[in-house]
């Protein structure tokens, strides 16, 4: 996987991760160019894009839009599937999840992501697993919050 | 304040029109994040929330650089940065630090701080050293989480020249207790493979241990690994299959944890892995596949579910099955499924549907057919990205009948289409299919105008240029270049009547081209029209100074009437004083050139046609003259690169492992990158004047060498073949009468039949679309003939195919005519046919004696040798005529003379040298495992005689081992000398010269020849290891680049390029990772030279290096002559 964007309906970035080195000033330009593509195509269109050179999958879940560019070899549908995965794995941690969650603890979905993808390949598939790591973080965290 | 901020939270999921639910509830309540999130969402414009952003950014630069803030509020503060960068304001001040966060912070601040620099930083930011030592640090930490933190952001953004500082530490993580850091470790081995493959090369072992990990994770883990490396070198690998195979097994039979499945589907990114590595590793290697097809049978039965994921496994099996060795049965499964995705209602189950027949059209043609009705449905979806695929398999599937029906499609998507990528794509498939399949002239110039006018100015640059080769060398008939290039003419005239304005900058200087060229065609067509035209485009606002150098040697060029003269005249003298040196310099021409017809008629004389020139790309000719300066104490010539190289490492230590000193692209250095539009109309019309000239015209010819690609897909045809005769058995008759497709619609397609009038166009579309298809075995032949034409374009030129292939002679002695002319373009683009190729190879091994050459060859040869013999010009023969009848007999009697010692390596032709009544002399060179030993056969046809033989060579060292200098041959036998040479000096071809000198019944007589070999004599292969070649490398100092034409394979064009050259030229492929090639040999007795490959934009670029001078480009003259002859 090449990248990864979440943006909203109103075109607003709400969480960007870069798996190839990129300059900021390309990447501000491939995001905003391919974001205005995205809100252009209408719902019942192919989830899939031959975008430049990049083959794009993206998808809808209510106001925001989950978008990955992927390598030409890869699998379309299954990248449609890590999409799924990672709403999943949000919707189980942050409970029923919405767009507000993810924009007042993007760090939040980071560090989901960064334990579901590393590197742009899917780290782990295991559902629990990958939810284990974060709480197992998290629990941390709230004892050292509790400490303070 | 908190009451406040109470109240804004509550109201806020209505403020933002979202709909409120319990989520909501769990926002950082007094967070300044939240503070500023809301701020942002009050504002209206953009400028206000510029405003906003900066004085936030300002106030977190204000804290962050303050003493007194604690790393708890860092950590705050870093988040409130990076959510400032990602709106996308510049927030690099925070940079430092958030690498100081992740230093000094506790275990959540840390775990910010790395989230804050893998996502401010990318892999060439120079702070990341900084990062190096907490990394190393929380690496060796007791505390799992820091472990794993540190691991996490190794495999998003690490520096490559640093891994060796990390390395031993991520090794030792693969045997850490806990999966959760073995699988990061291996995924962070993985990134390191990635960015640094030297690196990591010596634990290729503990790979295959992560792959037998307990741990499904980890397993899963390593694949990543596997993939890159078997998609690098399957070869390697091969052994593993049956691991493969088995875990696939074990996955599709369930016997993973639960966890691992995803919508009650087994571990489907485990399988899809699988799926994908089983392919690469199947790939033209029939026991492989054998043993993989039970594994896909199975997985194409259990993954049965309607849901997305299924779907996915199919997809890739469907991609495996196709890619491995065929199975008929896995074919036939794999068809249904394709079919099955075509058909689906679901838009993404069709778009893959419509890939996955573009992936296999090639090799099974009746999918195309079975699904036709629903093709033309899907080339008017209204989604653009299913047209733009269905395009892609109709473009597969084009062919003589169809073109001008898929062509018209093509064109019309490209007049909507705004995607700049797409257009340039398309626009040259569209070339593409015009040069191969245009029916007649008159479409084929129209389609060629709609290309150049719809491509505009991003169009690649070989597309107008092959379309100007392809006028100016025409084809066999005279007659039909001339209506061809006429029929142009009359085109742009009307265009540039019209509104010229409009028209893209490569468009006009096509025309200004063609015009200049060819308007003397046209009778009734004044050149002072044409010249008006043209200088009207000199005016126009838009035309750029390219565009207008163009103009300027088209007018140059038509400017040989009174009043011809004067407006040329007063163009040149506008432009003589441009700015632009280029027009300056065009402008001069045209002055000079119009003010002395006498002169313009020898320049540029009217119909003057391309004169191909043959090209020393090793600027051999100028040898004498440098050795000359050498000698005077002249410095010898470094490249550029090589300069610079030299320049940067006296700078600076270079800490760049081997692999990155290779070149990262050489088409920086590539000949055909120097090369301005301009040239090409120069060269047409003063090549041959100067050898400055004929250079420029060889920078031409390389560079169309690229477009060749246009004329003919290799493997497609041939891959077409044995599945042309299972589609002709299926469908009898090729053109369906409109009843049978009917029911082919019925079948296939769910057209609503309500519609019967749609139906019908639909219908006739088809059949215009596939009716080239099902006739496959007549479309093929003609092909075929196609291509053993002399142009891959015969079939344009001649009308009827058939007519070209009823005279071979016709053909073969076109050959002859073009070898006369020693036109190394036209060897290139030689027919293929078995018989023309003879007549065709043979001249070339009598003129450079070809060391490959064994017995039986000479015999196959034989029998067209006698025509060819006159027309070798390299030959020397003096003394009496040779009667060329008695050669074969010669040959191999003399075969039988060789000496012994030599009889078991392969030896050269044996030419004749010289003769007169009593003494015949031949020579033949045979090149053993470290030497070159010419042979030498004096045959007395009448006394007996004393002779002495003399052979010196500038270039060569001459050693004749023999005793006495005087020998003396007796009458009627056959005496053999042998001497051994050796290089001095390397050169593209070496002579020899002898003196002959004998004594015969009293007289004192004496006869000279030579005999001339070929640098590739003196190559072996050199076998060397990659690692002891990366040191080579380093170390020599002699080097040259260009850019060669690259064999079109389908599948591996690297691999197949370097076998050829492999063959010919006996070298020694060291290895092949991924695009680049690693080749060495050597000159005998160690004088090495080694040479790198790199696939770039179509063409191999190749980078030779040697510790002797001249060594690289001699060598590089014999690759680029051995892959034209190819």
């Amino acid at each position: 996987m090449q990248f990864m964007l979440l943006f909203s309906r109103q075109g607003k970035l709400r969480l960007q991760k870069w798996y190839v080195p990129l300059s900021d000033k390309e990447r501000k330009k491939i995001s905003r160019d391919l974001v205005q593509t995205i809100l252009a195509r209408k719902p019942k269109m192919c989830s899939f894009l031959e975008w430049r050179d990049l083959k794009i999958v993206y998808k809808r879940y209510a106001s925001l839009y989950f978008c990955c560019a992927v390598e030409d070899q890869d699998n379309e549908l299954i990248t449609l599937e890590i999409i799924h995965r990672y709403v999943e794995l949000l919707d189980k941690y942050f409970g029923s999840v919405c767009e507000l969650d993810i924009i007042f603890n993007f760090e939040k979905a980071y560090f989901i992501l960064d334990e579901f993808l590393l590197g742009g390949e899917a780290q782990e598939t295991s559902k629990k697993n990958v939810l284990k790591a974060i709480e197992q973080a998290d629990l941390l965290q709230e004892e050292a919050e509790g400490r303070v | 304040m908190s009451d406040v901020v109470e109240k804004t939270l509550t109201a806020l999921p209505s403020l933002l029109s979202l709909d409120s639910q319990p989520g909501s509830a769990k926002l950082s309540s007094n967070s300044k994040l939240g503070n500023l999130i809301r701020g942002i969402t009050e504002l209206t414009s953009k400028h206000e929330e510029e405003k906003l952003i900066q004085h936030e950014l300002s106030s977190i630069k204000e804290q962050v650089s303050s003493p007194n803030t604690t790393m708890r509020q860092m950590r705050e503060l870093m988040v409130r940065a990076v959510y400032c960068e990602m709106l996308g304001y510049e927030a690099s001040f925070s940079y430092i630090h958030a690498i100081k966060l992740a230093q000094q912070g506790n275990v959540l601040e840390k775990r910010v701080g790395y989230l804050a620099v893998s996502l401010f930083l990318n892999e060439n930011h120079e702070l990341l050293l900084l990062l190096v030592n907490t990394v190393l640090k929380d690496l060796q930490s007791t505390n799992l989480i820091e472990v794993c933190m540190a691991l996490t952001v190794v495999c998003q953004i690490f520096p490559k020249d640093m891994i060796p500082a990390i390395l031993p530490i991520v090794e030792e993580k693969l045997n850490h207790p806990k999966e959760i850091i073995r699988r990061k470790a291996v995924l962070a081995l993985h990134k390191f493979y990635l960015i640094a493959p030297n690196q990591v090369q010596h634990i290729h072992n503990k790979f295959r241990k992560a792959l037998c990990d307990k741990d499904p994770g980890v397993m899963t883990a390593s694949l990543h690994i596997y993939l890159q490396l078997i998609q690098e070198n399957a070869e390697a690998y091969k052994d593993l299959t049956a691991s493969f195979v088995t875990i696939l097994k074990q996955v599709v039979g369930g016997k993973l944890p639960m966890d691992f499945n995803y919508h009650s589907v087994p571990a489907p990114w485990l399988q899809i892995q699988l799926l994908r590595i089983l392919s690469l590793l199947g790939k033209n290697d029939q026991r492989t596949s054998e043993v993989m097809y039970e594994v896909l049978d199975e997985s194409l039965r259990r993954a049965e579910m309607n849901h997305n994921i299924t779907y996915a496994i199919l997809y890739e099996c469907v991609k495996c099955v196709y890619t491995i060795h065929p199975k008929s049965e896995l074919l036939e499964k794999a068809a249904t499924c394709i079919g099955n995705f075509v058909l689906s209602p679901k838009i993404n189950l069709k778009y893959l549907g419509l890939k996955a027949l573009t992936y296999v059209v090639q090799q099974d043609p009746k999918l195309a057919l079975q699904h036709q009705m629903t093709i033309i449905e899907c080339l008017d979806h209204s989604d653009v990205i299913i047209k733009r695929e269905t395009l892609e398999l109709l473009f597969r599937i084009t062919n003589a009948q169809n073109v001008t029906v898929i062509v018209e499609k093509m064109l019309d998507f490209l007049r909507l289409s705004k995607d700049d990528h797409t257009t340039v794509d398309l626009a040259g498939k569209v070339a593409e299919l015009a040069e191969k399949y245009a029916p007649d002239n008159e479409w084929f110039i129209q389609t060629m105008n709609a290309v150049f006018s719809l491509g505009g100015d991003m169009m690649q640059p070989e597309i107008p240029n092959g379309f100007l080769k392809l006028l100016s060398e025409g084809f066999d008939s005279e007659e039909e270049d001339r209506k061809l290039r006429l029929f142009a003419v009359n085109s742009y005239i009307s265009l540039l009547q019209g509104d010229p304005s409009k028209l893209p900058q490569r468009f006009l200087q096509v025309i200004c081209w063609v015009l200049g060229e060819y308007s003397y065609l046209k009778d009734d067509l004044d050149p002072v029209v044409v010249l008006r035209l043209l200088a009207q485009l000199l005016d126009m606002k838009g035309s750029s100074s390219d565009t207008k150098s163009w103009v300027l040697v088209a007018m140059t060029k038509l400017c040989w009437s009174e009043t011809a003269v004067s407006v040329a005249q007063q163009v040149a003298e506008t432009y003589s004083s441009s700015f632009d040196t280029t027009l300056r310099q065009r402008a001069q021409e045209l002055q000079h050139l119009s003010r002395d017809s006498q002169l313009h008629s020898r320049v540029l004389p009217p119909g003057g046609s391309l004169e191909p020139v043959e090209v020393d790309s090793s600027l051999s000719f100028l040898d004498g003259f440098v050795s000359e300066a050498l000698s005077a104490g002249a410095a010898p010539y470094k490249p550029l690169h090589q300069r610079q190289e030299e320049l940067s490492r006296s700078k600076a230590l270079s800490l760049e492992p081997y692999g990155l000193s290779l070149p990262i692209s050489t088409s920086s250095c590539s000949i055909t990158d120097r090369q301005s539009p301009t040239l090409l109309s120069t060269s047409s019309g003063l090549s041959g004047d100067s050898t400055d000239f004929s250079h420029r015209g060889s920078s031409t010819t390389l560079k169309l060498d690229g477009v060749r690609r246009v004329w003919g897909r290799e493997g497609y045809l041939a891959q077409k073949e044995p599945v042309e005769e299972v589609a002709q058995v299926e469908i009898p008759s090729p053109l369906r009468s409109p009843g049978q497709q009917g029911d082919a619609d019925s079948c296939h397609s769910r057209t609503p039949t309500a519609n019967p009038e749609g139906d019908r166009e639909k219908q006739q579309l088809a059949s215009s679309l596939f009716g080239g298809l099902s006739s496959q075995s007549s479309v093929c032949l003609m092909e075929k003939s196609e291509r053993f034409g002399r142009k891959a374009k015969g079939q344009r030129a001649s009308s009827t195919p058939n007519e070209q292939r009823s005279d071979p002679s016709v053909s073969s002695s076109s050959a002859v005519d073009n070898l006369l002319c020693n036109n190394l373009l036209e060897e290139n683009s030689e027919p293929i046919d078995s018989s023309t190729k003879q007549t065709f190879q043979h001249p070339q091994s009598l003129r450079v004696p070809n060391g490959a050459c064994d017995a039986e060859a000479i015999i196959s040869d034989d029998d067209t040798k006698g025509r060819n013999r006159p027309v070798s010009p390299e030959e020397h023969v003096e003394g009496d005529d040779f009667p060329p009848c008695e050669d074969k007999s010669k040959d191999l009697s003399l075969t039988a003379h060789l000496p012994a010692e030599l009889s078991g390596f392969s030896h050269s032709e044996i030419i004749p040298l010289c003769s007169n009544r009593s003494l015949d002399l031949s020579a033949c060179h045979v090149q053993t495992d470290n030497t070159v030993v010419l042979v030498v056969f004096v045959t007395n046809s009448s006394e007996d005689a004393n002779l002495q033989i003399q052979v010196l060579s500038e270039e060569l060292e001459v050693c004749c081992p023999c005793e006495s200098p005087v020998e003396e041959v007796r009458g009627h036998s056959v005496s053999v000398r042998q001497y051994s040479l050796t290089v001095k000096r390397p050169l593209v071809h070496f002579e020899l010269v002898g003196r002959l000198s004998y004594s015969a019944a009293g007289t004192l007589q004496s006869m000279q020849f030579s005999y001339k070999l070929p640098l590739t004599s003196f190559i072996r292969p050199l076998t060397v290891s990659t690692e002891e070649y990366g040191s080579m490398w380093l170390a020599f100092s002699h080097d040259t680049k260009q850019n060669l034409t690259l064999m079109k394979e389908e599948q591996e064009p690297l691999s197949a390029t370097l076998n050829a050259l492999k063959k010919k030229l006996s070298l020694h492929v060291v290895e092949i990772i991924g695009v680049e090639g690693l080749v060495a040999c050597s000159l005998l007795q160690d004088q090495p030279c080694l040479m790198h490959c790199r696939v770039h934009a179509g063409r191999l670029a190749v980078w030779l290096r040697s510790p002797v001078a001249d060594l690289p480009d001699c060598l590089l003259y014999h690759c680029q002559r051995a892959l034209q002859e190819h």
